[in-house]
């Protein structure tokens, strides 16, 4: 770890603006995925700015019937809010679905958002990695690919994204609040949050320099089933293979997002519009443009297996 | 103390502490966090400073140039240690690949310098500023396309490479049932909690390691061996081990360094191996590629088996002996086995829990399951109908000193309820899950090691036991205790046990599941050369003299322990040397895994539902941590069916999942609950304790228990491991 | 011998492996207060730990895990991967089970740490370190402080109704063995003592059966 400075941050302003002020400041929050990387030297901060104590760790319903969660918000009583559990089960059922509980205690919203990639030529820093290491080459491609990404990768990059909690966001349709450095508030949709990587695989959100994720909105209520499959190599405390959140309606429509298989949380519209049509046809739609190696093509038989399950247990449940 | 003939009724046979469920005598200091573990001992070495192992970032060739300005002009730094400043250094016996590289450089990861720093994060950051620069050199990663440059491996514990009896391929040419099958097993990783470490210290030309070794004397040798100084100038201290598993049998960078380190600087130094780091810098079990052909009768009666073995190490370094088993499971006249090692140049392969059997019954079991299949007979009868009471490699004039597996089998099956099976692949459904169930035959050489100890009573009557003898959370306070307790007419709580510091007695250690028998064996020893002096203080004969309720006794006189003691106490020492009961008689110990899975109809989900199994192997000393041994065994097992796997990266040359995020172990939502039975059995060839190692025999089998019950639950064979989704997947579809 | 590494490297794309680790590092990039020839400078950290006040200057880089063994040789607390990955580090913060490996002690400045000491000694053990000597719940023992811390934090979590992966019923959080044994999943046992740790828990929470 290289040697940083400390801040912990009063007021959200000064958050910000301490970040922008500094080169090579970053905001801490909950760690346990920045601290991971820093001790590796995977990232080098100079300065840090603890952001949790800010208040920013509030679930509250909006006027538009939704839900503002601060950014604070740890994972565990993210999962644990009644209205979450009620009303955004998919959300409840992806975090803990996620990690431990020692970590899911620490973990917070916004930084769940802004995880890095598990590949394991970024975690070395002595292996080739573009986004690790711009221009420095993929470790990955022709190297172990197993646990690696199939959509939205490049010749660059094939890093998946390792959330479960981001993609039952996408699910939602939630918006990400943030604050920059000049105290200029906007928010994105979390489809465009996440950059794909593209020739340039080490910019992964529309950040800018020194802006914060302040809250993360969800949309009023949806209602339907909401599920969330995680299939991986053991049975707690692993990252997935492929993850599948999901909402059925009553109709027999649905919508899906996944997560193990994307360079960020994957979500298309064609699969969702071919939800009558079950499960083949979804993972049809989902997987186009679908790019496997040797050791990860697996992935894509396990999407539609995945989507089998889930559509079986509907049926169940019917 | 010599033996070498069976054991008559000796004292341990009374039962009152030994063969009885204890609780563990350092379990209060475990559960506690007072247990002090290598990295902890901040009252043996206050002022330690911190070492950082830089490893090296290639896998083979050399340094073409090291600048350590940067890292000696970080903050806090002290020393740097490297090949250029260490001196000449030796490397030990049991070492392939030096523990500090260059300029040469033999693995990824191989140590090439210690940054020595006045804090850990010192170090930790100013080791990021050494610069090398390589000469990289080709190497060799891939074990199946080496394969076919395989020589004879030196010998090693698992006997010759090859042997042979009787004629093989007439025998296997016209048996009415044949399997023949290729197996393969990955690297795997010991992956223990507690990583490599130790604290060094010098005083004057005296060097103390306070370390996490499983074998304290071998250590002592390998360290005076390498720094080239008297082994009586070197301590090593390690008194709780945080898991080791093979891991720890040897000295490994983080004891050499520290040592260096500690010298250079002047003060204690203390080095941990970081877990990033411990995949490839340290050991690991090879990989194997396993060919088996078992020819039968109709019935299903072996008359044919062969098991041919590859597997690679560093250029010196050793076989996997996957095949041992093999020579004494099962019945055949005509069979062979053979080892065969290519040269590979990843980090270096060695012992890891059950080297061997733990991989070979990967595949022999499998095998058996296949040939239970294709000879129409129940996978238990099958074992039963080719059990043999013989060395069947040597004849009826090798019997085994004693053999419970037709035992083993049967309670096994019984408990677990196998009659229930459907031997029809496919068949059972539980709402998502196919269920299956599948066994397998447990197997594992007993070793014997010659063991010492000291004992001694002071004039408060307690008894205080002193060996080298390491506890890897095997148990072997309590067993040492409890042997105490029953050779001296005591309770357990009056008796002290101090274990893992060189300047006790030397013992068997704790590897190869010999250490529970050898060392409560040569504390068997020492108690009767204590008894003795106490016999002969009271006056009464050695021979009839009585030890009970703290007293000793003599048909109506009685003395206690504690007077006869007085002021000084009363010290004996001993050992236990074995002569050749082990040669005359074949020593193993056997069990039978059962074993139900959930197979996720969709997603090829494995799930265990249950798990059990039936073992024997000699006395069971304390059921209580022998029963846990069993389980933690089994459960690495399970690990070794459906997870475990070191990745190569055949162009880098290297562990690529190299942490515990990656390399995934079994978790708490993966293991059931898990039956152990244990079948009475005393075994008077093994030692006087008639005991035999149980520590290792857990995991002999597990794994294939899970495979078969794969197999049974969907009619997928897989015989690549670990037996993941996407190769069950694969698999399914072809 | 003398073949340049680049060269070799170059047949990977890249040759990321070129220099040892990392580049040089500038310390004295713009941050507000300038480290010091001895590196960064120290921060004032007061914990309440086990219930006794602690006073510590700490290299922010520092830990809570490396604060409490290498500073307050609480040694009880282990450090198995220092990366969130086994667990071995657990213990109770303002209630909570963290991984004291991923969090800087200087985080936590002016916070109650309760560590494996703190909930009892040899002579005054706390009824889960009671059950794990019971049920023989550990081997090496290394895994076990943070073991007890988790499973003493579990029954809590369980109590106050926090779901978990296996929970059927997000409205409705049960006690069952499998609930147990996917919440303390984030505490890994390589000797496996799983199936007695949840026997222990099972007899701490005063179920007998699932």
């Amino acid at each position: 770890m290289k040697p940083f400075t400390y801040e912990r941050a009063a007021s959200v302003e000064a958050a910000a603006k301490a970040a922008a002020s500094v080169q090579g400041a970053r905001f801490i929050a909950g760690g346990t995925n920045l601290l991971d990387l820093m001790k590796l030297q995977v990232e080098t901060p100079a300065h840090l700015v603890d952001v949790n104590h800010l208040g920013l760790d509030r679930i509250e319903k909006t006027e538009e019937g939704g839900l503002r969660i601060g950014a604070l918000v740890r994972n565990t009583d993210l999962a644990a809010d009644q209205t979450v559990r009620r009303d955004y089960a998919v959300l409840s059922r992806a975090l803990v679905a996620g990690a431990s509980g020692q970590l899911r205690n620490k973990a917070t919203t916004g930084g769940n958002l802004l995880q890095r990639t598990r590949c394991p030529y970024f975690y070395d820093t002595r292996m080739p990695c573009n986004k690790r290491k711009p221009g420095s080459g993929c470790g990955a491609m022709q190297g172990m690919s197993r646990s690696l990404a199939i959509l939205g990768v490049s010749d660059a990059c094939i890093a998946q994204h390792p959330s479960d909690m981001a993609v039952a966001m996408r699910l939602l349709d939630a918006q990400v609040d943030m604050v920059g450095a000049d105290g200029a508030k906007r928010s994105v949709p979390i489809a465009d949050f996440h950059l794909l990587p593209g020739d340039t695989p080490d910019r992964e959100t529309v950040l800018k320099a020194g802006e914060m994720i302040t809250s993360v909105t969800l949309p009023k209520p949806i209602g339907g089933a909401h599920v969330y499959r995680k299939v991986r190599d053991r049975a707690s405390y692993a990252f997935a293979l492929v993850s599948v959140a999901a909402i059925f309606g009553e109709d027999g429509t649905a919508r899906f997002a996944f997560g193990g298989i994307g360079a960020k949380p994957w979500r298309v519209a064609a699969a969702d519009a071919a939800a009558k049509q079950g499960a083949k046809a979804v993972a049809e739609a989902a997987l186009a443009g679908a790019r496997t190696t040797h050791h990860n093509e697996f992935k894509r038989p396990l999407v539609e297996r995945t989507l089998a399950s889930l559509y079986r247990q509907q049926e169940a449940r019917a | 103390m010599k033996f070498d003939t069976p054991a008559g009724i000796n004292p341990i046979d009374k039962g009152r502490v030994v063969g009885i469920p204890h609780d563990r005598i350092d379990g209060a200091a475990k559960v506690t966090g007072t247990a002090p573990y290598a990295y902890e001992r901040h009252d043996a070495a206050p002022n330690a400073a911190y070492g950082w192992i830089v490893g090296s970032a290639i896998a083979t060739g050399r340094i073409a140039a090291m600048d350590l300005r940067a890292a000696e002009s970080a903050p806090g730094v002290i020393g740097i240690v490297t090949h250029a400043n260490a001196g000449k250094l030796g490397k030990g016996n049991m070492n392939t690949a030096p523990l500090l590289g260059g300029p040469q450089i033999d693995h990824y990861e191989q140590a090439l310098a210690l940054v020595i720093a006045d804090t850990f994060e010192n170090a930790r950051a100013a080791a990021a500023l050494v610069r090398i620069d390589y000469a990289a050199e080709d190497g060799k990663f891939d074990l199946a396309a080496e394969r076919l440059n395989g020589v004879i491996p030196p010998e090693g514990f698992g006997g010759p490479a090859d042997t042979k009896a009787g004629d093989f391929d007439t025998a296997f040419a016209r048996a009415a049932v044949k399997v023949e099958q290729t197996y393969t097993t990955p690297d795997q990783s010991h992956a223990m909690m507690e990583p490599h470490a130790t604290i060094a210290a010098w005083n004057g030309d005296k060097l103390t390691l306070w370390t996490s070794n499983q074998m304290i004397a071998w250590s002592v040798g390998e360290m005076a061996k390498t720094l080239g100084i008297s082994k009586d100038n070197v301590r090593l201290v390690s008194p709780y081990i945080g898991g080791g598993f093979g891991a720890k049998l040897f000295l490994r960078a983080d004891a050499l360094l520290a040592a260096l380190g500690a010298k250079q600087v002047g003060r204690p130094v203390k080095v941990a191996i970081a877990r990033p780091q411990i995949p490839n810098n340290t050991t690991h079990r090879p990989a194997t590629i396993q060919r088996i052909r078992l020819g039968a009768d109709k019935d299903g009666v072996i008359d044919a088996i062969a098991h041919e073995v590859w597997s690679g190490d560093l250029p010196g370094g050793g076989a996997e002996t996957a095949a041992q088993q093999t020579r004494l499971l099962y019945r055949g006249a005509n069979r062979m086995t053979a080892h065969r090692l290519v040269t590979l140049n990843l980090p270096e392969g060695n012992a890891m829990r059950a080297p061997g059997e733990a991989v070979g019954l990967l595949a022999l079991e499998v095998a058996m399951d296949e040939l239970a299949e294709a000879s129409g007979v129940d996978p238990v009868e099958l074992r039963i109908r080719n059990d043999v009471q013989y060395d069947p490699e040597a004849g009826p004039q090798r019997p085994f000193s004693s053999r419970k597996l037709v035992e083993c089998l049967r309670a096994g099956a019984d408990r677990f309820g196998w009659a229930k099976r459907n031997p029809k692949p496919g068949q059972v459904r539980d709402g998502r899950w196919l269920v299956g169930m599948g066994m397998a035959s447990a197997f594992r050489n007993n070793l014997v090691g010659k063991s010492g100890a000291r004992i001694g009573v002071d004039t408060k009557g307690r008894i205080i036991v002193e060996t080298d003898m390491t506890d890897i959370g095997t148990g072997s306070y309590t067993i040492i205790g409890q042997t105490a307790a029953e050779m001296l007419g005591v309770d357990l709580d009056q008796v002290t046990v101090r274990l893992g510091d060189s300047r006790f007695p030397v013992s068997a250690g704790s590897g190869g599941q010999w250490g529970a028998n050898s060392s409560t064996a040569g504390v068997y020893a020492a108690a009767m050369a204590l008894r003795a002096k106490l016999a002969e203080k009271a006056g009464y004969p050695a021979d009839k003299a009585q030890f009970d309720d703290g007293l000793v006794k003599f048909g109506n006189q009685s003395q206690t322990l504690g007077a006869l003691a007085g002021g000084e106490g009363i010290w004996a020492e001993d050992s236990m040397d074995y002569g050749d009961l082990d040669k005359r008689y074949a020593q193993a110990t056997f069990g039978a895994h059962f074993c139900e899975v959930g197979v996720d109809m969709d997603t090829a989900e494995v799930r265990i539902r249950r798990m059990g199994g039936a073992f024997a192997a000699g006395r069971i000393l304390n059921p209580k941590s022998a029963r846990s041994q069993v389980i933690g065994a089994m459960t690495m097992g399970v690990g070794a069916a459906l997870m475990e796997a070191l990745d190569v990266d055949t162009r880098f040359g290297f562990f690529v999942n190299h942490d515990m995020a990656e390399y995934l172990v079994p978790v708490h939502a993966d293991i059931p609950h898990q039956d152990v039975l244990f079948v009475d059995e005393l075994d008077d060839k093994s030692s006087p304790m008639k005991a035999k190692g149980v520590g290792e025999l857990g995991i002999c089998g597990a794994g294939a228990a899970v495979a078969n019950a794969i197999y049974n639950a969907t009619g997928i064979r897989l015989r690549d491991y670990p037996l993941t989704i996407d190769k069950l997947l694969k698999a399914q579809a072809a | 011998m003398t073949s340049d590494h680049v060269t070799r490297r170059g047949l990977f794309q890249g040759g990321a492996a070129l220099a040892a680790t990392a580049p040089l590092v500038s310390q004295a990039m713009a941050a507000p207060a300038q480290p010091s020839s001895k590196g960064t400078p120290m921060s004032p950290v007061e914990l309440t730990v086990n219930g006794r006040e602690v006073h510590l200057q700490l290299d922010p880089r520092t830990t809570l895990l490396d604060a409490l063994r290498e500073h307050l040789h609480l040694t009880g607390t282990k450090k198995g991967c220092d990366h969130g990955q086994c667990g071995a580090c657990t213990v109770i913060v303002e209630g909570r089970r963290i991984n004291s490996c991923l969090t800087l002690a200087v985080m936590h400045d002016g916070e109650k740490v309760t560590t494996i000491e703190g909930l009892g000694t040899p002579e005054a053990l706390h009824p889960m370190q009671k059950a794990f000597i019971v049920h023989d719940g550990y081997q090496c023992g290394y895994c076990t402080p943070g073991q007890i811390c988790s499973a003493v934090s579990v029954l809590e979590e369980i109590d106050a109704g926090i779901p978990s992966h296996v929970t059927e019923d997000l409205a409705q959080v049960a006690f069952s063995d499998a609930e147990l044994r996917e919440r303390m999943s984030g505490n890994i046992c390589r000797c496996a003592a799983y199936s007695n740790i949840i026997a222990a828990m099972r007899d701490v929470a005063g179920e007998t059966q699932a």
